[in-house]
């Protein structure tokens, strides 16, 4: 990047500076011995050329919407259109969240993103015994078709874009999904939305899942296979770092260990039989922007460019579509405090910031009472106009990538890269992330992080305002939502309702159709397709599978 | 100390909540301080519980859940703890608890609520202070 004589005469200045800065030291001490960011990556006091000296700009950074991505996906970025602001919400019943839903949209959110209460997102009817107590709480709860229906009641799914955090059931939300576009008069290929469908990480941090990870990764591999030709606008899979990093990871293990789910991902649908370009471009990901601001930013670009690599050099893809990274942002949930609850409102901006300086496509901002109970309208508005402000006040939008070229912005990039490579070739060799979180590497990784995070905090060695320095004496906080038990009463009058209602023998035969598929080695979309819009449970459908596949069993950390 | 006289806990994930850093923050912790922890897992019910405590022979549950069906699930553990006529066991609850709440969970016999926040050598020394054998 710089000429010979340049670094010569920089080299010269920067030792003289140092060396000056070094005597006045004893005198003015820093305020810390050494800084390190949550990765344990070492920060400098000054960067300059001489940390960027080895840089290549055009394959490294290169012009936004062009390999490797590192300045973003879209030529234009915010300048054509700002991120999708979209925030996770769902709780109680369906009629509840539809209203919730309606109330975002008239506020300004772009698109929705569904919360599904623990028992759908586990294959529970809202009737089973697992379900006692979680019914409605964290989400929605979702038996049927029936309830699908009333949760997109008046929504046009052709005008909005849906996300829906679900996983090891992720095969029948979009069928219901889909049934429910069709009684819109709406057909598949108009869709367009997120499943989560990533269920690696909810055996190493998130916790829903259902099957054992062979069957779990088939059903994923026929669920990008069915998208890439009936529904070509949804993305497959959302590859989650969000709740590794919440489980306690740090950025470099965010990066490396999604995207290594990710390289499992590809190498199981190259596998059965599909190829890249065709499933590649509806890869989708989300992650956390933490607390550390330009190691978020940094990380959200080493991304793109580590990502883009792989998908070219490693699993060859042509269509720059399939090198893209394109994901949703969340605000880290960990970093809500209890305490002064309000002071959340600032912690959730400042990370707001870092996610769209670093060139996310959509982003949920937390509200914040999170870390107390289920946001409430006003909290969540709050949120909203939060990203709203970043989008049309504070001019960040108005060019992309602004930090690429800081010396330290950049510096930190490419040590990001560099540790998260040494990660993938770690899980590499231990064959791949399924078989490194079956030996419990990735767990161990994750809890030995948050351990040391916490006992951080606890030796004050980092300081979170309210929390262990400038403590008030807290006041008890009321007026927080409360899901209302009645919730579990009436989805289970339904379910009885439905049963009686619907045609059991027809209901019966093709969940006996889904069984004999999941037995052979057909595509499950369809066969579940078929039966949600029968109005088969979703517990029925999961039971089915269950008796098939079996169900996993956590292996103690401990 | 030996295995003998150290604290036994058992740290485990009432329902089917899945957000584990805390409660395994606080088994690495309590394991730290000296004490013996049986974590469980997640997905597990009040029976469950109750019966791993009994044949694990704690002093000591500690038990979080982030999806507010702690309402119901805490005080489920307390009941079956009750028709067991076990009452020498000290109960602990975590996790995302509103204020409002806590009264209730103290009634039926929790000893304390650790919310977010809370400083896991705090718990160690409320526990040590409260074992109740």
């Amino acid at each position: 990047m710089y000429e010979d004589q340049e670094i010569e005469l920089l080299k010269k200045e920067n030792e003289r500076w140092s060396e000056e800065v070094q005597q006045k030291l004893a005198k003015r001490p820093e305020r810390k011995k050494e800084f390190v960011n949550t990765s344990g990556i070492p920060i400098k006091r000054l960067y300059t050329p001489l940390d960027n000296e080895e840089m290549d700009y055009f394959s490294e950074v290169g012009f936004p919407g062009e390999y490797p991505f590192t300045r973003g996906v879209q030529p234009t970025m915010y300048r054509g259109r700002h991120w999708t602001m979209r925030q996770y919400a769902g709780f109680a019943s369906a009629e509840e969240s539809n209203r919730r839903y309606k109330f975002l949209l008239e506020q300004g959110q772009t698109g929705i993103s569904v919360a599904f209460d623990l028992p759908t997102q586990i294959g529970y009817d809202s009737d089973h015994e697992m379900a006692m107590g979680e019914v409605g709480k964290v989400g929605v709860a979702i038996d049927s078709l029936l309830d699908i229906e009333t949760l997109f009641d008046g929504i046009p799914l052709d005008k909005v874009s849906t996300s829906m955090t679900i996983n090891a059931p992720a095969a029948i939300l979009l069928a219901m999904y889909i049934a429910v576009a069709e009684q819109q008069g709406i057909s598949p290929k108009k869709l367009r939305g997120t499943i989560q469908n990533d269920i690696l990480k909810e055996y190493s941090s998130r916790g829903t899942y259902i099957f054992p990870p062979k069957p779990s990764m088939r059903i994923v591999t026929d669920i990008l296979s069915f998208c890439s030709g009936n529904v070509p606008q949804w993305n497959s899979i959302s590859i989650s770092g969000y709740h590794m990093r919440e489980a306690g990871c740090t950025a470099v293990q965010e990066v490396a260990f999604t995207i290594a789910n990710g390289i499992a991902y590809v190498e199981a649908a190259l596998k059965a039989g599909l190829e890249v370009d065709s499933f590649g471009p509806t890869l989708s990901f989300f992650f956390c922007c933490h607390q550390d601001f330009f190691e978020e930013i940094a990380k959200f670009r080493a991304a793109r460019r580590l990502w883009s690599t792989i998908m070219k050099e490693r699993f060859n893809a042509k269509n720059p579509r399939s090198m893209m990274i394109r994901f949703h942002t969340q605000t880290a949930g960990c970093t809500l405090t209890a305490q002064q609850p309000k002071n959340n409102i600032m912690r959730v901006a400042f990370q707001a910031l870092s996610a769209v300086l670093g060139g996310t496509q959509s982003l949920h901002t937390n509200s914040m009472d999170e870390a107390l109970c289920l946001p409430t309208e006003e909290s969540v508005r709050i949120a909203l106009r939060t990203q709203q402000v970043i989008g049309y006040e504070l001019g960040v939008t108005d060019t992309v990538d602004p930090l690429a070229g800081s010396y330290y912005v950049e510096s930190l990039t490419r040590d990001i890269c560099e540790r998260a490579e040494d990660y993938i070739k770690k899980i590499d060799e231990m064959g791949g992330s399924p078989e490194a979180i079956e030996k419990g590497y990735i767990q161990k990784e994750i809890q030995d992080s948050a351990f040391k995070y916490q006992r951080e905090i606890e030796e004050k060695d980092r300081i979170v305002v309210g929390l262990n320095r400038f403590q008030l004496e807290e006041e008890k906080v009321t007026g927080l939502l409360k899901v209302d038990p009645a919730v579990r009463t009436t989805q289970i009058e339904n379910l009885k309702k439905l049963k009686s209602k619907r045609c059991s023998s027809k209901v019966e035969k093709l969940l006996a159709a889904l069984k004999k598929g999941a037995q052979g080695d057909d595509n499950l979309m369809p066969l579940i397709l078929e039966s949600v819009k029968a109005y088969a449970t979703l517990g029925e459908i999961c039971d089915v599978l269950k008796e098939v596949f079996g169900e996993y069993g956590q292996p103690t950390p401990f | 100390m030996n295995s003998e006289t150290r604290i036994r806990v058992l740290a485990t994930k009432p329902g089917l909540d899945g957000h584990d850093r805390g409660i395994k923050v606080i088994a690495s912790a309590l394991m730290d301080a000296g004490m013996e922890v049986i974590y469980t897992g997640l997905r597990q019910t009040p029976q469950q519980i109750v019966e791993a405590a009994i044949q694990e022979d704690v002093d000591v549950i500690t038990m979080s859940s982030l999806s507010g069906a702690h309402d119901y699930l805490f005080p489920k553990v307390m009941e079956i703890l009750k028709e067991k006529g076990v009452d020498d066991i000290l109960v602990l609850g975590g996790g995302i608890i509103p204020d409002d709440d806590i009264e209730a969970l103290k009634s039926c016999g929790i000893a304390e609520i650790f919310g977010p926040g809370s400083d896991t050598r705090e718990i160690a020394k409320f526990i040590r202070e409260n074992v109740k054998r």
